[in-house]
Parts: C-alpha cells; structure tokens; sequence
C-alpha cells in the first residue's frame, strides 16, 4: 500500500496536510479499508479547541465507532457538511472529498512530530497497531 | 495458537475476502462490503460458511428423552421437524441456544452455536439423564454446513439435489444428496430472517459444494456473505446472539424466549428456577429499541431518570430501513412497546423508544 506523498500522518491513521497556516484532516485509505462500509459521521462544530491527539469526531461503520484525534492542536476552523448525507465518501475518496476538518494551528511544529507517507506505510505494512 | 479453517476456505482467500479470527476459527467477515452484502440476502440469495457451527448426535432409544430433559422447549415434534431452544443451568441461565433436529426414532442432531461447542458438549454427556442408554457424539468435526438464505434460496438449491425441497415446510428437514455430495441434510432454517436453508453435510469432499451453489445461484444474484453480514441479518430478524443478548447469566425469560420455554413440562434442567422466576416477576426483560441519531452499541448503559438501569447487547444502523435498532436489557417498569429510555453512547445521550416485533419483515 503507497500513500500520497503531499502530507504527513498518525499511527492512529490520520492524513494533515498543510494549507498556509492550516491544517486538513481525513482518515487514510488503510483506514477505510479496516472500518468497512462507513453509515455515520460525528464532526466538531466550528470553534472548538482541539488537543493534539484528542478525540474530536467519530467514524461509525456498520461493526463499530472508531475515534478521530487531532494531529495537532487547534481550533476547528472547517468540517466537512457534505459527509453527512454521504458518509460513504470515507470509502471512496478518503484522502481526498472526505476530508474531515481543517485545523487552525497553534503550532505548525508540531507536524513535525508526525510521520512521512514512506514511514505511514511501513507502520501499516507492520499491522497497523 | 493457529487458526481453525473450514473446508471452504480456499474459496474465501480466493474471493479475497477479509478474514477475521471468529472463535478460533479464520472466517470472512466480509467479501465486497457488509452493506452489499446484506442487501444481497434481503433481494436475491445469500451463500454462509458456517462450518464452524457445532453438531451433537444423540442417540439411543431413550434420545429424546434425554433432550428433553436438557432444554428447556417440549420438544414434540415428529421425525423430520427441527425445534428451537434454550438450554440452561440449574440457575436458569442460558448454557446455549440450539436447534434440535429429529433425525429418526432413536437419533436427534443438535446444533450448537461454535463458540459453545466444548462447553456444551461436555454440559451434555455431564447431565446425560441415561448414561449407558443415550450416547452424545460430537461430530463436529465430521461436518461442514452452508447456509443458502434469501427469496431464491429453495430455488438456487433445488437445482442440484433431487430431494424435493418444496416438501419441506419452516423448521422442516430432510437428507439427500447436494451437487454430487452424500449424506447432506438439508434443513428450512436460517439465522437471517429469510426463507432458506442450513445443510450439514459430510467434510470429506465438502469443497466442492460451495463453486456448485455459487454457479447454481448465479442467475438469481446469489454472493458469498461474511459474518458482519451474518449479524446485521440475524439483528434485523430480532434473533439473540449468545454471549451478546444471552448467555450464562441471563434467562430465556428474561431474554423473551418464554415462547421456547415449556414450564409445563414434567421436569427439565432449570425449570424451578424459571418457575420462581415467573412467580416473583422478572426484573428486567431484553427488548428491541429504536434509537434516535445515534447508533446504540453492545455494552452502552441503558439510563433513566440519569441512571444507569441496563445495557444495550446489540446494535446497528439496519442497512434495510436506515434505523437505529438495538436489543437491551431494560427493567420491566420500561419493557412495554412505546416505553421511552436513554442509552449512553459513549457519554452522548440518546433517546430510544421500545418497539415490539421485528425490525424488519419479509415481503414474500
């Protein structure tokens, strides 16, 4: 499995990608692929102060609800409205129409913390745990 | 400890299907995605492994006797007819829930759930009321089963055996040969809500079974179905799924199964318990619930009045209606339909409401 290059991610299998000062969040296609056919989606509402690795939405798929943490610490300044009438996004296009929410960043340093797609891959390849 | 495969399992690696350790065995929980699946039994026809299912023979003049005295159903049905039951402890408690087909006059096969098979069997020959007389032999491991489920499910088999299914009524069975293979019993039961069929038959050779049911059904739809499939189904039919809606500690009473309790039998394993509590009046009851925006999930806390009063056993978003359904120990007060009680998912509360019957009804 290859990931795209352009952004970072979590072992929790989380994509941010960088946009100026922000940060967009969805789930990788590791990700989708273990929850199976997604039917739900709880997003934060715009505004809220996120902790990096914090549990800010949930992802329901028909077996089971899996949390989504921040990468990074923040405030919610976008989510994603069009995931609620078509969750199922999350199994087509997951690094791309169904990002979760973007990030206002208290410190974009802290991307740096994050892994690299090449190392996302190895930790997925390893089982993902 | 390694995995245990059943006889089709090259078929599921083949048909890349994602596997999952179930009980100790290596099953698909999905092959294309649980929603298509579903929907595929609701319209067309399903095909199951569950190989892992366990089977008991019991035989000896005094068979049915003996079984009898193990669960807690009568029982009476003739030769060829299959029964539903619970089995419990002295205490009441559900050791399993099972079918119990009559085989013939001195042989009933008993069909065990397979996370259950060592406890049962063992239970079994332990309370053998006629030991010397009645033999329990577990051949589980002599046999593999398929479920064929759906509208098209008579139909799809039909093609390849000669024994005459149209015959065989709900709960009925009967034995013949399936796509070449001896020996098979074929019986009208399922785990899904639809008409269909669960068929036993012989390991030795069973492979075969499962490309000839494929193509057999290939003109009606039929697919391979995993047992996150399995569950949705069986859910939305409103059937328990030991160790989630029942097990050691909970009574077929308390879990709406009275209908397969027969207190007015002479004498059954657990049957003074039930009988006292029928007589004090049940504290809680497993009832089915709606739940509004969220999706209740086994193990959330049943509350009211901000107290946690139950727990949830199952539940899913049903892939046919699109609703919140949920099977939950309740306290009686609130177990009549239209009762209205919180569930705590994952510390957000949402409002269900006590319904009666089944989630879902098969239009044929």
């Amino acid at each position: 499995m290859s990931f795209p290059a352009d952004r970072k991610y979590t072992n929790s299998h989380e994509w941010a990608q960088v946009e100026g000062g922000r940060v967009r969040v969805g789930v990788t296609s590791y990700a989708q692929e273990s929850l199976g056919d997604v039917i739900h989606i709880d997003l934060p509402s715009v505004g809220t102060k996120a902790k990096a690795g914090g549990p800010v939405a949930e992802i329901e798929s028909v077996k089971a609800v899996s949390d989504i943490y921040a990468p990074v610490a923040g405030v919610i300044v976008e989510v994603n409205d069009a995931l609620a009438d078509a969750p199922e996004t999350v199994n087509s296009d997951p690094h791309g129409a169904a990002w979760l929410f973007v990030i206002e960043a208290a410190d974009l340093g802290e991307l740096d913390g994050l892994i690299d797609a090449d190392t996302y891959a190895a930790h997925v390849a390893a089982g993902g745990h | 400890m390694s995995l245990r495969r059943t006889p089709f399992f090259a078929h599921h690696k083949a048909a890349n299907a994602r596997l999952i350790d179930f009980g100790g065995w290596e099953l698909p929980v999905q092959y294309t995605g649980i929603l298509q699946e579903h929907a595929t039994v609701r319209s067309a026809v399903g095909l199951f492994d569950v190989s892992h299912m366990g089977e008991v023979f019991v035989r000896g003049p005094k068979a049915l006797e003996a079984v009898r005295h193990l669960v807690t159903n009568d029982v009476n049905i003739p030769i060829g007819r299959a029964q539903y039951s619970p089995m419990c402890h002295p205490s009441g408690g559900i050791v399993d829930d099972l079918i119990v087909y009559r085989m013939s006059e001195a042989e009933i096969l008993i069909c065990v759930n397979a996370a259950n098979r060592d406890k049962d069997f063992q239970w079994m020959v332990a309370n053998n009321p006629f030991p010397g007389e009645v033999e329990f032999v577990d051949e589980g491991e002599a046999w593999a089963q398929v479920a064929v489920q759906g509208r098209h499910a008579a139909a799809t088999l039909q093609r390849l055996t000669t024994a005459d299914l149209a015959a065989v009524p709900y709960y009925g069975h009967t034995t013949g040969t399936v796509a070449g293979v001896d020996g098979c019993i074929l019986a009208r039961t399922g785990y899904t809500g639809e008409d269909g069929f669960e068929v036993f038959l012989p390991k030795d050779g069973a492979d075969l079974l499962w490309p000839a049911i494929l193509e057999a059904g290939a003109g009606f739809g039929i697919a391979p179905i995993g047992l996150g499939a399995r569950d949705t189904l069986r859910l939305e039919a409103r059937m328990c799924l030991y160790g989630n809606d029942i097990d050691d500690e909970t009574t077929p009473l308390e879990a709406q199964l009275g209908w397969a309790v027969k207190l007015s039998k002479p004498d059954f394993i657990g049957k003074a318990a039930l009988v006292a509590q029928r007589e004090t009046g049940l504290k809680r009851r497993l009832v089915g619930l709606k739940v509004a925006d969220k999706i209740a999930r086994h193990g959330n806390p049943v509350v009211i009045d901000g107290a946690p009063v139950g727990v949830v056993t199952s539940g899913t978003r049903s892939p046919t209606t699109n609703e919140n359904i949920a099977l939950a120990y309740v306290p009686t007060s609130h177990a009549a339909p239209g009762s209205v009680v919180g569930v705590d998912v994952r510390g957000k509360a949402a409002e269900a409401v006590v319904v009666k019957g089944n989630f879902f009804e098969r239009d044929y």
